[in-house]
């Protein structure tokens, strides 16, 4: 800390400053330490233009992946079979459009813009997680997503509380938070129509034998193939690697499907004495890269809904913006 | 109200919980298609105050699930302006600022009239309140944006006029008469229109073919599609708990 402290004068030179007395070796050196003392970088310090990269990268594609993973669950709000879990429902994606904001807030902390970060998606150049690439068969498929797709997310969500960047790590505070809640709700519409009728609890098991391995997938690439993974630990984006945050998340969930009365559909499955973790089969990883170059079930659909809502909302945001100005305008003829 | 029975009160609390319901339901259908992201969260803020009121509505008048998802078009009582479709963003504006202006002054009174619908109404009328301001404000950038956005609220106001004074008839059972409601309401909704440079709509503003439809239980046609929609699921698993 002591180190990280003196070196504070240094790292807080503004990202523009680069050459002046100090040179980026100083400023280097700084944010070493800072990120060494597990300290916060926040927006105004001077840091490595590939963290910031990375970073942008990082927290792009999160937030596409809340605004594009409203789409699944969207997808059932208009025929959720009770009041109750229609309410839960729109509250939950109604949450994820407010982490998408928060997420693009955190972006833009670092000199990105949304509208750019948009086009990035809309364009295909900025990706968003390939688990929603997968389509919602049946009504069980929310409870799957609940349980196993907000869960895989908030496992590698909350080691992202303690990310080197501030603006990051807090918003997935507050991200997580809801998270859990999302994903207890899952659990819960599970095990609602586990127990329930005999067509109930098949729909239930479909779906968690459809959105297991996708899950799995969600935890990245494995760690020997995974481009990024050395240099975020260094910096300390990331926390733990892949492999391991996928193990912890079987580790979790095989004992909460016996507890929901549904199996997870992998024959290896089994509990390993001497390592003290489940084993658990092979991950079909050319399906994995195959929905991550495009060629998903739903990758078309997805960006040709985001791209319509954004372009046939044009015309309402260049009002709004039209609106402003007259206001402005209006405001200051009355003020001269 | 003295005079008001139970089965009257039931079918006022239908006919709001409709409203609610229905609306609710339609704001729904935008999740994942609005034009900005504050939209969607707001949009989607909406439904669910509305869906809130639905459901405590419902259930002064049964079991909401029952009532939500096994009567047919012929049984609802909302008002045919709320189960209009989304159009574009002005048409779901225009029905917004018209729905969102009579349920705040109706919610407004309710909550001042010692009747079965204060409790709910005093909670409500916060939200309405809020609802209300959202339509405003975008009726206000619509109406006085571009050129484009003029004409599509313009439209949009004027198209569903003839809905708007079904809001108004007689319904037993509320504790108050909704025409008592109606010079406030065009008051309102003139200052805005006037406000946002929009002509107030003329003509006729009896419902879409007889005064008093929908809470009769005579719908419009693309009613039928949203409740095939919506109670789908629920009645392919007759019994069943969700």
């Amino acid at each position: 800390m002591a180190t990280a402290a003196a070196h504070r004068t240094a790292r807080t030179q503004p990202h523009t400053a680069q050459d002046d007395g100090g040179g980026d070796e100083a400023h280097q050196r700084a944010f070493d330490a800072t990120v060494a003392a597990d300290e916060r970088i926040e927006p105004r310090d001077w840091m490595p233009d590939a963290y910031r990269a990375t970073l942008v990268r990082q927290i792009a594609q999160h937030a596409h992946s809340e605004i594009i993973g409203m789409q699944p669950e969207a997808n059932w709000i208009t025929r959720a079979p009770s009041l109750r879990r229609k309410a839960i429902l729109m509250a939950k994606v109604q949450d994820e459009a407010g982490h998408g904001l928060y997420l693009y807030s955190a972006a833009e902390t670092l000199g990105v813009s949304r509208e750019e970060l948009l086009d990035k998606l809309h364009t295909g150049r900025q990706k968003y997680s390939s688990i929603f690439n997968y389509p919602t068969l049946t009504w069980a498929d929310v409870g799957a997503i609940g349980w196993l797709v907000d869960g895989a997310a908030i496992t590698n969500q909350v080691p992202l509380c303690r990310c080197s960047y501030g603006p990051y790590a807090r918003a997935m505070v507050r991200v997580c938070k809801e998270e859990s809640f999302h994903q207890r709700q899952g659990y819960e519409l599970l095990l609602a129509l586990s127990r329930g009728t005999p067509e109930q609890h098949a729909m239930a098991q479909d779906a968690v034998d459809r959105w297991w391995w996708p899950s799995l997938m969600m935890f990245g690439p494995p760690d020997d193939e995974s481009a990024h993974s050395a240099q975020s630990m260094t910096w300390k984006i990331k926390r733990h690697s892949n492999d391991e945050l996928r193990r912890r998340f079987v580790d979790i969930c095989v004992p909460q499907a016996a507890s929901v009365g549904l199996t997870l559909p992998d024959p290896d499955l089994k509990w390993n004495e001497e390592s003290g973790h489940h084993d658990f089969g092979p991950i079909d990883w050319t399906e994995f890269k195959e929905v991550l170059k495009g060629n998903g079930p739903c990758n078309e659909q997805r960006i040709t809904q985001r791209r319509r809502a954004h372009d046939e909302g044009a015309w309402v945001r260049e009002a709004a913006a039209a609106h402003a100005a007259k206001h402005t305008s209006r405001t200051e003829t009355e003020q001269a | 109200m003295t005079t008001t029975t139970r089965t009257d009160t039931n079918a006022a609390a239908l006919a709001l919980g409709d409203d609610a319901l229905v609306l609710s339901h339609r704001l729904g259908e935008w999740m994942g298609h609005a034009p900005v992201l504050e939209e969607e969260v707001a949009l989607a803020n909406i439904a669910l105050d509305l869906l809130g009121q639905a459901r405590i509505l419902l259930s002064m008048a049964g079991d909401e699930d029952e009532l939500a998802y096994l009567r047919e078009e012929r049984s609802f009582r909302n008002l045919q302006l709320v189960e209009q479709p989304n159009g574009d963003f002005a048409h779901t504006i225009a029905r917004q600022l018209y729905f969102s202006t009579y349920q705040h002054l109706l919610y407004a009174r309710l909550a001042t009239v010692d009747g079965p619908f204060a409790g709910l109404a005093a909670k409500a009328v916060k939200e309405v309140a809020y609802h209300r301001d959202h339509a405003e404000q975008w009726t206000l950038r619509l109406g006085d944006g571009t050129d484009e956005s003029h004409e599509r609220m313009q439209r949009a106001c004027t198209a569903l006029w003839r809905f708007t004074g079904e809001m108004f008839r007689p319904l037993a059972g509320l504790g108050l008469d909704p025409a008592d409601l109606e010079p406030a309401w065009l008051e309102s909704v003139r200052a805005v229109l006037d406000r946002a440079g929009l002509a107030v709509p003329e003509g006729a503003r009896s419902g879409a073919w007889r005064a008093g439809a929908g809470r009769e239980g005579l719908h419009t046609e693309s009613f039928g599609r949203m409740l095939a929609e919506m109670q789908h699921l629920h009645r392919s698993h007759p019994g069943a708990s969700w």
